[in-house]
């Protein structure tokens, strides 16, 4: 009777204990976003939320602490790491999805996979080596290699595993059917792979472009190692618009990595600002990834 | 027909291009990383700590023992929580849905979630807050341990909740038909079957810690001696790479702890696939 009784209280026991484990990242969660808010508050409350988003003045010496030249820094260099990475990783979803023979796709589907596995302070290091001195070689005023180009090369490279394989499962998931059916009524495969498989996976694809889009904004330190750090808004500096890509920037993670060490008082509250800021923005963005990720499911 | 064939034809070289130009671009960056830091590294370069000096002497003894035992104090951080997480959304929400638990569940659902989503900067500054700060533990290996446990949180919760889901039922009810409760079927049957899948969980969150920088760029703090206990700062290799291409423009240096990183990674994945089987080309 009484180990019968025991069975049963630990039984009791471990469901709680499992439990409250579960709610261990509802706790975390909640932490971050107190402790966060709360330490970006005397800056919020002091220079005002819409001040610090709209103004592009960042210097921390004479109490100037606008995040705007961070927040176009972060946009511009996502929006190049984009417009870079994901054509190719959109190719080669395909390709893996549809068109590789197996074993190809088998030795191929590692390989990308393994850049997911590289740390970011390597993608840094080799962009300081290799990508910054090429980017060095364009003829235009003031440029070192170190800027928006050079972090957008960067990060396209580490969204392309991201990108790539989930656009891939989103292709393979789509019904045998429609690919039978499109292929029963004389479409090519080409042909079907555009009309048919892209349309169907869509929702997929998309949530895959905006996860990637959600980890080129979050990443940190190869942007500090490539972007060059000047807290300034990204400018052409030819009367060729594309030479905006040459400007240095920062991003508001870098602003946060570079700064935390020493800042006190209003300063650290300001990082804090922006560490607010730049959560709530991937927020949004990964919720949106996951409202279409649901309605792609079906 | 004809034009239908050869539009085909050059789509399809397109994206065979693709498909070579991503594995060029990683042999070129695996590549050029091994081979301009293979040279840098003998013996010593392990079994030295760095001296410190501005051309960044030394080797990187200290790093290994400090990312080590980062690794561990993480995990051990993580893995209670994570795998009680996991266990509890596979093996006991089931007939939890429309009662206060239920609704406890999809709160908890998504706290994983956000927690999945949050940039790793955000969880630095979260572990410089609270516990280099506000509980005074400092730039230590706790206080990075307990920041670089939420990173690693949501990764163990969801590897695991798989491995637990392709352990076939038949062995849950075999178990609860001979009179076991739920916890023991749990404990002694599902979890070692799912032991495989779950080292995976274990094997990929390890790798997060090598990998990640931003995190303990601010709660590591950067001492480049060897720890001798929970509270000493110090610096994992991936710092050290940071530190000595930012602050020393040690390149060479660099590059070979960087070399050391990526042969690091490459055998991880490996065993990762070899665990799961996938080397072979098979799908899933």
């Amino acid at each position: 009777m009484t180990f019968g009784t025991k069975r049963a209280g630990t039984q009791k026991i471990m469901r709680t204990v499992l439990l409250v484990s579960a709610l261990t990242s509802v706790l975390i969660v909640v932490l971050i976003f107190v402790f966060t808010v709360g330490r970006a508050a005397p800056a919020f409350h002091e220079i005002g939320i819409w001040k610090m988003v709209s103004d592009t003045t960042w210097r921390p010496g004479s109490g100037e602490f606008g995040i705007l030249a961070m927040i176009a820094g972060s946009g511009i260099v996502t929006l190049g790491a984009v417009l870079l990475g994901v054509p190719l990783a959109l190719g080669s979803a395909v390709f893996l999805a549809e068109i590789a023979p197996e074993w190809i796709a088998g030795a191929v589907r590692p390989s990308i996979e393994l850049l997911a596995g590289i740390p970011s302070v390597v993608y840094g290091l080799f962009g300081m080596a290799v990508i910054v001195p090429v980017v060095r070689t364009i003829p235009a005023p003031g440029n070192a290699g170190y800027g928006v180009l050079s972090a957008s090369v960067v990060l396209a490279v580490m969204i392309l595993p991201t990108v790539t394989s989930i656009s891939e499962l989103a292709i393979r998931s789509v019904p045998a059917e429609y690919r039978e059916g499109s292929l029963a009524l004389g479409a090519t495969k080409w042909e079907t792979v555009r009309r048919v498989l892209i349309p169907a996976a869509k929702p997929g694809i998309v949530s895959a472009v905006i996860l990637g889009l959600g980890r080129a904004l979050g990443e940190t330190v190869a942007m500090i190692m490539v972007i060059g750090n000047s807290a300034i808004l990204p400018a052409a500096s030819t009367g060729n618009p594309l030479s905006i890509f040459l400007s240095r920037a920062r991003t508001l993670t870098g602003n946060i990595a570079v700064e935390i060490s020493y800042a006190t008082g209003v300063h650290e509250s300001a990082l804090f600002a922006t560490g607010v800021v730049l959560f709530v923005l991937i927020m949004l963005i990964n919720s949106l990834a996951a409202l279409l990720l649901k309605k792609g499911v079906r | 027909m004809n034009r239908r064939k050869l539009s085909q034809n050059a789509a399809f070289s397109l994206f065979w291009a693709a498909g070579i130009m991503s594995v060029l671009i990683m042999a070129v960056v695996v590549g050029y990383v091994l081979v301009k830091g293979l040279p840098g590294i003998s013996f010593d370069f392990f079994t030295t700590s760095p001296r410190g000096g501005l051309s960044g002497e030394g080797g990187i003894y200290s790093t290994i023992v400090t990312t080590f035992y980062l690794v561990v104090v993480t995990l051990a951080f993580a893995i209670p929580p994570g795998v009680g997480a996991a266990v509890y959304f596979s093996e006991y929400s089931g007939s939890t849905v429309g009662s206060l638990t239920g609704k406890l569940v999809d709160l908890a659902r998504f706290g994983v979630d956000t927690l999945a989503g949050v940039p790793s900067i955000v969880f630095g500054l979260f572990g410089y807050a609270v516990f280099v700060t506000a509980m005074d533990l400092g730039f230590s290996i706790l206080s990075a341990s307990m920041a670089g446990a939420c990173l690693i949180i949501p990764v163990i919760i969801r590897t695991t909740e798989d491995a637990l889901k392709s352990v076939p039922s038949g062995y849950r009810e075999g178990s609860l038909a001979l009179g076991a409760n739920r916890w023991e079927t749990t404990w002694k049957v599902v979890l070692p079957a799912a032991f495989r899948g779950i080292s995976t969980g274990i094997l990929l969150s390890a790798g997060r810690i090598v990998s990640e920088t931003a995190i303990f760029f601010v709660t590591l703090g950067g001492s480049y001696r060897v720890p001798h206990s929970l509270m000493s700062g110090g610096r994992t290799m991936a710092l050290h790479v940071y530190y000595l291409a930012m602050e020393t423009r040690a390149f060479d240096r660099a590059m070979s702890t960087a070399a050391v990183l990526v042969g690091l990674v490459v055998v991880m994945n490996l065993g990762i696939n070899t665990i799961t089987g996938r080397i072979t080309g098979k799908q899933r």
